[in-house]
């Protein structure tokens, strides 16, 4: 978002309507997702996405820790969201900040509001998102990561969580911002749909949006998620295949 | 009988009561609590309000203190959010370390006050470079009966209204100057309850909610911040409404910090 008295604005939409990367409004970043990328996990997937790379991995559901988190009629879910130190710019300082424990809420609550948690009274599904590399768009990529893993962990769900933010950039509602359009836009707004309801289970804002620019934007994000779902079932698909490669693919290079 | 099994009659109540579009305190869906705002509550603060929005109580505090820019925003000041959900407010509150659902208040109420560009940052210079001021907003949380964040932000807003540069205690200049509000940022949250949904849950109801939407606008006609909280789902149609609900009582909200 505009920083104050920054470097000067780059020229973000060109006088064709192209973005900074030659994209259509409408268009997504290449997305790549590989599932089942970690050996240890219950179930894990590797996103690239433009140009983040996140990993993420499921573990549960297990026992609860620490233990007084227990609740006796559904799992908890819990969800860790992490920046590697040298996964921007100027390095970050390793560690939970409260951005990082803002967005870790949030995902935790999106897809509790997914996951059958009755169905596993007593334990904790707990969900860790690394971002090894980033440039905008962490958390959706982290979410759609994360909910992958969740299938390839075998965790029962209502049903995946696509997820993609549109921002207003140059004066124009765009779809799934890089970085440039994110720290010089004017408008950012992350969300994550249940393609099955049609209902949003994270929604986010900053910026400065009129109702009809906020309208359009929910409805352009929507249908940027379906696009990324039908990416993800394609990732689950092939991981299953039984003309799958290996069970266990390895980091791709 | 043991506190889960009341709580659990009691959610079952509201959601019953939410059908026929009633709640537990007699108000309607669309009813919002009423709110007071005391400005400078604090004499030791810069600027200051406590803001009850029925039960519920929040107490901002301004502190004003000259540091050094930023070397990427020579020209500017900082601000910098905090809320504290002190143990004092509600049983389910502990002392240590922040609470994610502190963060997230804090963090909130934050984003609203900076997307609107609330205060213009680089009036908090002093020298370019060298000194500027960091305005400090700390929220407390006293009294905790529900809709934290926007209690939060009513209390920021109308603190930032009445704050004064003190310029005569760190000799910058000869008189203490008021802070500057350029926009006026207003968070309002609503509850979905089954198939209805309320704006400006109390305690109880958040405890049955199925998702929290916040929601800020500016004077201008802005939605200037969102975040949607708790385990839960809206439909694109849901949101495009309750900004058309969030712009009715924030306007309404407005005038009440104005005149505070």
């Amino acid at each position: 978002m505009g920083s104050v008295g920054a470097a000067e604005v780059p020229v973000l939409l060109g006088p064709d309507g192209r973005r900074i990367d030659g994209r259509a409004l409408d268009e997504l970043r290449p997305i790549k997702i590989t599932a089942g990328s970690l050996h240890q996990a219950d179930g894990s997937a590797y996103v690239e996405w433009g140009m983040n790379k996140v990993m993420a991995a499921v573990y549960g559901p297990r026992e609860v820790h620490p233990r007084h988190l227990q609740e006796n009629n559904k799992a908890i879910v819990q969800c860790k969201y992490n920046m590697a130190a040298f996964a921007v710019d100027e390095r970050k300082r390793p560690g939970l900040d409260r951005r990082s424990q803002e967005i870790s809420k949030v995902i935790a609550e999106a897809f509790e509001s997914v996951i059958f948690v009755e169905e596993f009274p007593r334990t904790s599904i707990d969900v860790y998102i690394e971002v090894l590399q980033a440039n905008a768009g962490t958390r959706c990529a982290g979410i759609v990561a994360a909910s992958v893993a969740l299938a390839d962990a075998g965790i029962p769900m209502v049903d995946l969580l696509p997820a993609v933010a549109v921002g207003k950039v140059g004066g124009a509602i765009a779809l799934d911002l890089r970085k440039e359009e994110d720290n010089f836009g004017e408008a950012d707004l992350p969300m994550a749909l249940v393609p099955q309801s049609g209902r949003l289970v994270l929604i986010q804002m900053e910026g400065h949006m009129t109702r009809e620019e906020l309208s359009r934007s929910l409805d352009l994000g929507v249908a940027g998620c379906r696009k990324i779902y039908g990416i993800m079932k394609d990732a689950l698909r092939s991981r299953y295949s039984p003309d799958a490669p290996a069970p266990r693919a390895e980091v791709p290079a | 009988m043991s506190e889960e099994v009341t709580a659990e009659i009691l959610t079952t109540h509201i959601l019953d009561l939410a059908r026929e579009g009633r709640r537990l305190d007699g108000r309607k869906p669309d009813d919002y609590r009423s709110i007071r705002i005391e400005s400078g509550f604090v004499v030791s603060a810069d600027g200051s309000a406590m803001a009850h929005i029925g039960d519920t109580t929040a107490l901002c505090g301004i502190k004003l203190e000259p540091g050094k820019p930023y070397p990427d925003t020579p020209n500017a000041g900082t601000l910098t959010t905090n809320a504290e959900l002190i143990p004092l407010s509600s049983p389910t509150f502990e002392p240590g370390p922040p609470h994610p659902r502190a963060i997230e208040v804090s963090r909130v109420v934050d984003r609203a006050i900076r997307a609107a560009e609330t205060i213009d940052l680089t009036k908090l210079c002093v020298t370019p470079g060298e000194k500027s001021w960091v305005c400090y907003v700390d929220v407390h949380i006293l009294d905790h009966a529900g809709n934290l964040i926007d209690a939060g932000s009513l209390a920021a807003l109308a603190a930032l209204t009445h704050t004064t540069f003190p310029n005569k205690r760190f000799g910058i200049a000869q008189a203490d100057a008021p802070l500057v509000i350029q926009h006026y940022p207003l968070e309002v949250s609503f509850a979905r309850l089954g198939e209805t949904i309320v704006v400006d849950p109390s305690f109880e109801e958040e405890q049955a909610a199925h998702g929290r939407l916040t929601i800020a606008t500016d004077e201008l006609g802005n939605v200037v911040a969102m975040q949607k909280g708790l385990v839960g789902a809206f439909s694109p149609e849901d949101v495009k409404e309750l900004v058309d609900r969030a712009f009715r009582h924030g306007d309404r909200h407005r005038e009440i910090v104005r005149r505070s």
